[in-house]
């Protein structure tokens, strides 16, 4: 018979052991959980399970993607406070990707002032809370702009004041499918005049404008197309009826704020991510690179910018999927995000266990997919070393 | 033939045009026709923002301490709001009469910092100092043991920012090593469950942490046992961090060497006491400068409490913008706190990068 | 009548700041002649030779290269550039193509050849320099000769009249010297014209017309490769001799 040290030395029998130890700790503690927060429920009156998502909500919604009203369901509800947070998120992920890039390449510019300029943006951003920022674009935004009697007209029929941005609303007409098939047939034709650019290159040698020629397909045929149906699009304007403006398109301060923020604080990371990026690639890469005559166009597209990605992808991808997180702010200044309703929903009927656990299937599906993408661009790039 | 002896050429001064100033100036500012207009559209910017900046925050500003001489037309910023505020942007409804414990307890967490930052003492001393901090901070701002208690939603301001913060980063520090352990350990439960906690606390936004601690925490537990808000943030606050610093710790231990691991075997240690003395300290070393960039982070994040009801520093600062006797003063307000949280941020990482550099702590 | 040289260097001074880095150089280099230059490090060797080729710029005095002088307002470089073959100390390959594609770069892009063209091209060249088989690996699946002697022929490529190679075996382990020494020194015999520093002094006796050694910034001396070892001129250069061949 084994005596006790030698059973204990066992590793696969110890390791056994220390599993079935810590499931039942765990389960021990769930249980307890469980017992716990069925009693406080009941205690409180309040409701379990995910039927509340079919009950009328009754709250308003200031912003919406699609047509949205009080009589709607909670589950509705929620539906548009996703959409809105993946509404911001996207147009955010793709703004601050530009600036950022910008940044990025305005700090390893030879140009001393815009470099220090480009430095400075960076350490504030990044040194400043984020909510901080919101704040601060929220009240400038509201503060700086007039009441809607006296707004501000940059362009005609666009009107900016503290109630929001006003703009003409588009109205498709008859004949506007016409000019979207012809921007999809321009696009492809323009994809098509790249990749026989390309073969035309590989085997003769010739080089053709492929972009420019590619960008004129794209252009020209939805505008040929527009012409020839005589411009199927009217606009309904925004109109100043009493003390408020009736109609038209409005983007709302709360959105403009969010994003500016949202915009401005990512840029400051993802510009330091391409400046790095830029860095990381020795100086070697461009002297051997010159040293061929290639010029600096063809080094930065061919030698450069692939290198570099190999830095940036991993390292904005994190940015992303915070920015992502980060849109949940917008409970902060009034933006009717995932967050600020399902926190109104939660007010209204403490089932605050189902909320929760939908905000974080959300975010995390989200995360997932942004993640996903980025991923499969990051093994494009990456290098094979020995 | 006879070895000649050589004399080397003089070292000359460059040419004026590529020299000094003009020489600098060519290089950096206008080495090319799109630099060039860079540099004067930078010009142009900073002309046209610089000046209305300083004479609003320097020039046409109020300074005076006393609201008294404030007289209403103003141009420039009105700083006297922000004295007049200061007490409680600082340490929220704190009673102004027990003001000293505060500021002892700040007094003693600025000795350590200092301490830690000029390296006044051991390592292993000023660990167990950082662990041991909050008893001694915590008794001077709650009271006890002869102290008349305060109640902590009078807690608030920087103090509490900070607070928030420091005690995040002190218990999320263990937590979080434990986590890298785990999702390292070959057991399959223990890993799995490790993967499980970090991706899903790293996966949602800090707010949805608070709500689940400010809302869903009284809700798990037994009825008698009551914690009030505060605390309840302040474990939101520790869990979020140590999924952050779980990965951090996680690229200090794959960056050990296995070699180490293997030397530690062959002498016979126990694979726990291997890790304990061999591994982890080299891997926390390697990563201290990302540990402060976690710091950093944590103290930006605790802006958020506002949102759960607690009165941190930026939540103060709301308040005394929203107050009704003082009402206009957005600008300064924002900036002031702006200033305040860069100062410490811009420190903190200024110190990471200097750590970094030295290469060694 | 001699042919115009290909490199003439006249009073050519640089500096860095305020760093006086090259004094008053004055070299000509004919068509065919093999140079090798070398010095005690911070000489400024690779700075010369790397303005010939304008990846430095100099500040007083005149570069020619086969005709063209070497301004600040140039128009065309990349023409100069593309007669003159430069090898790094680093290799500096392209990590992210391969072997194949780091020779095919520069001659699709800048003399527009046909793809297949550019690549039997290469295949050519890489069978000269003995590494054919390794035409679809990447460069971090090469050892540091292998590398090298890829660089070699990716310079090549472009069939430069004249070739700089900034110290190309400083960086490699012994035993893989000689097989890079072994390329350039074939190179030579094919007639190529060359620019070569270098601390291999088996290798200039062996090849070069020419032997410079630099100090301080400046030319010391020069002299065919039977005379500056037995018989040099300066005590600068007999101290570094002594140093260096012991």
């Amino acid at each position: 018979m084994k005596s006790p040290v030698q059973f204990l030395s066992n590793p696969r029998l110890t390791s056994l052991v220390l599993q079935v130890l810590v499931i039942g700790i765990v389960f021990y503690a769930a249980h307890g959980l469980l017992t716990n927060t069925q009693a406080n429920l009941e205690a409180r009156n309040i409701a379990s399970g995910f039927g509340f998502l079919s009950l009328e909500s009754g709250m308003p919604i200031s912003n919406s993607l699609f047509p949205y009203s009080p009589a709607d369901s909670y589950g509705y509800a929620f539906f548009i406070g996703v959409a809105n947070t993946s509404y911001v998120a996207l147009i955010s992920i793709v703004l601050a990707t530009l600036l950022g890039i910008s940044i990025g390449v305005a700090q390893v510019s030879g140009n001393w002032l815009i470099s220090k300029l480009a430095a400075v943006y960076v350490e504030v951003l990044r040194n400043v809370p984020l909510l901080l920022t919101l704040f601060f674009t929220y009240s400038i935004v509201l503060a700086a702009l007039p009441i809607p009697k006296k707004s501000l007209v940059p362009l005609q029929g666009f009107f900016l004041n503290n109630r929001g941005i006003y703009m003409p609303r588009p109205i498709p007409e008859q004949g506007l499918w016409i000019v979207g098939l012809s921007l999809f047939i321009g696009i492809a034709a323009a994809i098509s005049i790249h990749r026989y650019g390309d073969r035309l290159h590989r085997e003769t040698g010739k080089l053709i404008p492929s972009f420019r020629l590619g960008l004129a397909a794209a252009l020209l045929l939805p505008l040929g197309a527009w012409w020839l149906t005589g411009g199927p699009l009217s606009w309904e304007a925004a109109v100043l009826k009493g003390f408020n403006f009736k109609g038209g398109l409005v983007i709302r301060p709360e959105f403009s704020a969010l994003m500016i923020g949202l915009v401005l604080y990512t840029a400051a990371f993802i510009g330091e991510n391409v400046r790095s990026g830029i860095q990381s690639v020795g100086i070697g890469q461009i002297n051997s690179s010159k040293a061929l005559g290639l010029p600096p166009g063809l080094t930065m597209r061919k030698v450069i910018l692939p290198q570099a990605l190999r830095v940036i992808i991993p390292a904005t991808t994190n940015d992303y999927t915070s920015l992502v997180k980060n849109s949940s702010l917008a409970v902060a200044i009034g933006y009717p995000d995932m967050v600020s309703i399902g926190g109104t929903i939660i007010g209204q009927n403490d089932q605050a266990i189902e909320v929760i656990a939908l905000w974080m299937g959300v975010y995390m599906t989200i995360n997932l997919l942004v993640s996903l993408i980025m991923n499969r661009l990051n093994a494009r790039v990456q290098l094979i070393g020995r | 033939m006879d070895i000649k002896i050589f004399t080397p050429a003089p070292d000359l001064p460059p040419p004026f045009e590529s020299a000094g100033v003009i020489g600098w100036l060519k290089d950096n500012l206008f080495s090319s026709k799109t630099n060039g207009l860079f540099t004067l559209i930078a010009i142009a910017f900073l002309w046209k923002t610089l000046p209305p900046m300083i004479s609003w925050a320097v020039i046409d500003a109020t300074w005076s301490l006393t609201p008294g001489n404030v007289s209403t037309d103003k141009t420039g910023a009105c700083w006297t709001f922000i004295f007049v505020k200061f007490r409680v942007l600082m340490l929220g409804l704190y009673p102004e009469n027990l003001i000293w414990r505060p500021v002892l307890a700040f007094l003693v967490f600025g000795t350590l910092c200092l301490a830690t930052v000029f390296r006044l003492l051991k390592t292993r001393i000023l660990i167990l100092a950082w662990l041991f901090l909050p008893l001694p901070v915590f008794f001077l701002i709650n009271g006890g043991m002869g102290l008349p208690l305060v109640e902590q939603s009078l807690w608030g301001g920087l103090m509490l920012s900070t607070g928030l913060a420091v005690v995040g980063i002190i218990w999320s520090i263990p937590i979080g090593i434990l986590l890298a352990l785990g999702r390292r350990s070959s057991l399959p439960v223990v890993k799995a469950m490790s993967i499980a906690t970090i991706e899903c606390i790293r996966g949602v936004p800090l707010i949805t942490i608070l709500f689940m601690a400010s809302v869903m925490l009284p809700i798990f537990l037994p009825q008698d046992m009551n914690i009030n808000n505060l605390l309840r943030v302040q474990i939101g606050i520790i869990l979020f961090s140590s999924a952050y610093i779980a990965e951090v710790v996680r690229g200090g231990l794959q960056a050990i060497h296995p070699g180490q691991t293997e030397a530690a075997d062959s002498l016979g240690l126990k694979s726990w006491l291997v890790t304990w003395l061999v591994v982890l300290p080299q891997a926390l070393r390697h990563v201290i400068p990302s540990l402060i960039g976690r710091c950093v982070a944590l103290f930006k994040d605790t802006s958020l409490v506002i949102i759960v009801g607690l009165l941190d520093f930026l939540g103060m600062i709301k308040a005394s913008v929203q107050d009704p006797e003082w009402l206009g003063y957005d600008a300064e307000a924002y900036v002031f706190c702006a200033l305040v949280y860069w100062v410490i941020c811009f420190s903190m990482s200024q110190y990471g990068k200097s750590i970094e550099r030295r290469n060694q702590w | 009548m001699a042919d115009s040289p290909m490199i003439k260097i006249k009073d050519l001074n640089k500096w860095y700041a305020n760093f006086h880095v090259l004094k008053n150089i004055n070299l000509s280099v004919q068509k065919g002649e093999i140079i090798v230059i070398c010095g005690p490090s911070g000489s400024g060797k690779s700075t010369l030779i790397r303005c010939i080729n304008r990846i430095e710029t100099h500040q007083k005095g005149s570069i020619h290269v086969m005709g063209t002088e070497l301004t600040p307002k140039i128009k065309n470089i990349s023409a100069v550039r593309r007669d003159v073959g430069m090898v790094f100390q680093n290799f500096d390959l392209f990590p992210h193509m391969t072997v194949l594609e780091n020779l095919v770069l520069a001659p699709c892009w800048l003399l527009k050849l046909p793809r297949k063209q550019a690549e039997k091209k290469a295949m050519t060249l890489l069978e000269r320099v003995q590494i054919q088989s390794q035409a679809h690996k990447m460069p971090g699946q090469l050892s540091g000769g292998q590398q090298q002697r890829v660089a070699i022929a990716r310079a090549l490529c472009m069939d430069p009249k004249i070739m700089l190679f900034d110290e190309p075996t400083s960086a490699l382990d012994p035993e893989m010297v000689k097989e890079v020494l072994d390329v350039i020194k074939q190179l030579a015999r094919d007639g190529m014209t060359m620019i070569c520093v270098t601390h291999e002094m088996g290798f200039a006796r062996q090849v070069a017309n020419r032997i410079i050694f630099m100090d301080g910034g400046e030319i010391v001396e020069e002299n065919a490769p039977s005379e500056f070892f037995t018989h040099p001129q300066w005590d600068r250069t007999q101290k570094f001799l002594s140093q260096i061949l012991d």
